[in-house]
């Protein structure tokens, strides 16, 4: 077997490889909401992480002063956030357009820097921890590994979620608005189609991705005003490895790179936090549009 | 014209009264450097809270010493040393700081020890936590106040392989503090006859435990050492409590875990966990009292961190009180020469290798039952003497001792 000449026992192996599953689930859901968002805004939202962040505060809030459990978090927390996202385009990002990408990024930057230092004042940098619901808890021995309930059902959220985001791009009239936004904004509008609206929707919805993915790593991490700022690089290196903008790309891209990333843990853990920029840097020498993305 | 010369003349008048009234305090007053982390993983357990505590230190002095006032000026060094080594240099070069304190991180305490021989300037270390610091990577004006990587390791390491915990596997962090942290564990698990069946060195800091554990689970081991600190530390165990670790039968030991982790854990995931540490409120009177003031300043316990940077910073002060001076060699042989009893330490002993040798206190975490009020998550389970925390100093490899 390659696995007993490399040394590792398969089971541990299968362990981790699941583990890089679950993990690039995250990846996957972050990286799709920043696909989305740049697709239509050309905008690099760098508070992404930030606002990741407020989803998983936000689930914090609803069961502290509303008594609204998880379940009811997992649809609350990113309708807030991404409302608050609205207000962020409209009042913000909307003065960006047509000026460099260097402006958006700038101030999406200074926005997640803004918004996480608050936190830390008022919350420190430990975090508070937040429970995994009852119906969640516990796990399953599968032989190789013990797997908790809630991890598989984070597995599965994201596919979900991140199937009906493609189902959503790919297969719907207002998907087609989106993509045709993404082409040519001018003539779509000259179609009579509000793109401004469109715009500030698909920016809502990315972020509300985010608060989503915030949501389902609550119980896993604690809720902490720096888990934004942690994982933010990484999903950038997501993103420009599947291709700016594309969907599918950071879908695959994403639960790939966790993968990669799992193995790495198991052969050279000290390489694990750096080996997906090595990827980024190999796919934008062999392939600078990334690996689903359209060669300009 | 006449005005001119009468203001000259009181302007010098009052300067020499100033110079006067401190003749041995350079630039006129005692200015003390805190370099921390203000915002990052350690700014709990350290961060905002060392500087409400050296400002207690302060005031406990009136502000003045030696008649001249005393300033604290802070920065965030980001646990980054580049960071560190710039602000203390400029610090010392032109903003007259006559001391550094606190410096969390073992680079960063590294970094700035440089600097302080070469300006010789006395380095007054609280949260940074390799031994080293007292041994190899020793300077002659580098005070080691509140632990370190040797003490801890005594404390949870020893207790540990005598409840039957003699094969560890250690989650490492990944830079220099994590290493040493490691080795003296190592030392003193084996001294008892146990064994090191492997570790893992994870990024600093990581986010995702889970496959670490993982690895941690599958080498058998009894006993999983947790070589890193704070948000490091705290997602370790969430993942060893998820991943059904402890269920399964292998001991979790938190090998530098503060108060301020356990509160953000909650005693629910924490109970149960045995924990070395250098101060505990909940002690003695007089350290309930500071506490409570701690408290009502920062809305927080103090770790042993915070306490430790409060010892320090009042114990430099003392010696600048009692000789008038605040020249470095001088205040440091005073410093040697007082004991250092305060509400951190009782009869703690400034060695020439640096090292201020106090008890440490081996702790458990109590469960949620146990606990009366808020912040009471500690039952103090032994006392361990400074020599045996610490070391006698003729283990010391520091070159100057």
């Amino acid at each position: 077997m390659l696995t007993d000449l490399l040394g590792i026992p398969p089971q541990v192996l299968f362990g981790q490889l699941l583990l890089g599953l679950i993990n690039g689930a995250f990846y996957a859901v972050l990286s799709l909401g920043l696909a989305v968002i740049f697709g239509l805004l050309n905008i690099v939202n760098f508070s992404h992480g930030a606002l990741y962040m407020l989803g998983a505060f936000a689930t914090l809030a609803l069961v502290q002063f509303f008594g609204i459990g998880y379940w009811g978090a997992l649809v609350l927390a990113p309708l807030m956030v991404g409302a608050l996202g609205i207000v962020i385009e409209r009042l913000l990002l909307r003065r960006l357009v047509g000026v460099d990408h260097l402006y958006g990024l700038l101030l999406t930057f200074g926005l997640a820097l803004v918004i996480e230092g608050t936190f830390v004042k008022l919350f420190g940098a430990s975090g508070i921890p937040y429970a995994a619901p009852a119906a969640l808890s516990g796990g399953v021995n599968l032989g190789f590994m013990f797997l908790p309930w809630y991890r598989a059902w984070v597995v599965l959220a994201s596919v979900v979620v991140c199937l009906a985001t493609w189902l959503l791009f790919e297969r719907t009239k207002i998907g087609a608005y989106l993509r045709a936004g993404t082409e040519n904004p001018k003539l779509l509008q000259a179609f009579g189609v509000n793109v401004p609206m469109l715009t500030t929707l698909a920016y809502g919805y990315g972020v509300a991705l985010a608060a989503f993915a915030g949501v389902l790593a609550a119980p896993i991490t604690q809720v902490n005003p720096l888990m934004g700022s942690n994982l933010i690089i990484v999903v950038f290196a997501v993103v420009v490895i599947g291709g700016m903008g594309s969907i599918i790309g950071a879908i695959v891209t994403g639960l790939a790179m966790g993968m990669i990333e799992g193995l790495t843990k198991v052969f050279w853990p000290e390489a694990s936090a750096t080996v997906i920029f090595l990827v980024m840097a190999i796919v934008l020498i062999l392939r600078p549009a990334g690996l689903f993305g359209k060669t300009a | 014209m006449k005005l001119f010369n009468t203001l000259a003349a009181s302007a010098s008048a009052l300067a020499l009264l100033a110079s006067g009234a401190s003749a041995e305090i350079s630039g006129g007053s005692v200015k003390i450097g805190l370099l921390t982390d203000m915002s990052g993983t350690y700014s709990d357990l350290a961060g905002p809270g060392t500087i409400a505590a050296a400002e207690m230190a302060i005031e406990e002095f009136g502000g003045k010493v030696a008649g001249a006032p005393v300033e604290l000026v802070s920065a965030d060094h980001q646990n980054k040393a580049d960071i560190a080594a710039n602000t203390a240099r400029e610090w010392g070069d032109t903003g007259q700081v006559d001391a550094f304190a606190e410096l969390v991180t073992t680079s960063v305490a590294m970094a700035v020890f440089e600097v302080a021989k070469q300006q010789n300037k006395i380095a007054l270390v609280s949260g940074a936590a390799t031994s080293a610091l007292t041994n190899d990577a020793c300077i002659p004006t580098g005070l080691h106040w509140t632990y370190n990587t040797r003490a801890q390791a005594v404390g949870t390491g020893a207790s540990i392989v005598a409840e039957g915990g003699d094969s560890w596997y250690f989650l490492t962090a990944d830079y220099a503090f994590g290493e040493a942290l490691q080795k003296d564990v190592s030392k003193v698990v084996e001294a008892a006859g146990g064994t090191v069946v492997g570790a893992a060195k994870h990024p600093f800091p990581a986010s995702d435990f889970s496959s670490f554990m993982l690895q941690a689970q599958a080498s058998g081991a009894k006993v999983i050492g947790l070589a890193n600190a704070g948000n490091d530390t705290i997602n370790a165990i969430k993942a060893a409590k998820e991943f059904g670790i402890v269920d399964a039968g292998q001991k979790i030991a938190g090998l530098l875990v503060f108060l301020s982790d356990i509160h953000a854990l909650g005693l629910e995931t924490a109970q149960g966990m045995q924990m070395t540490v250098s101060f505990y409120w909940d002690r003695t009177d007089a350290t309930r009292e500071w506490s409570k003031r701690f408290y009502d300043r920062t809305g927080k316990m103090p770790t042993g961190v915070q306490a430790g940077t409060y010892s320090s910073v009042l114990h430099y002060l003392k010696a600048i009180e009692a000789t008038g001076s605040d020249d470095t060699d001088t205040v440091l042989a005073k410093m040697r020469e007082l004991p250092v009893n305060d509400i951190f330490a009782e009869n703690g002993v400034l060695r020439s290798d640096g090292r201020m040798v106090h008890d440490m206190y081996l702790a458990e975490v109590k469960s949620p039952a146990d606990s009366s009020q808020p912040w009471d998550y500690l039952k103090i389970v032994r006392t361990i003497p400074g020599e045996e925390a610490f070391g006698p100093l003729s283990e010391s490899t520091c070159p100057t001792k």
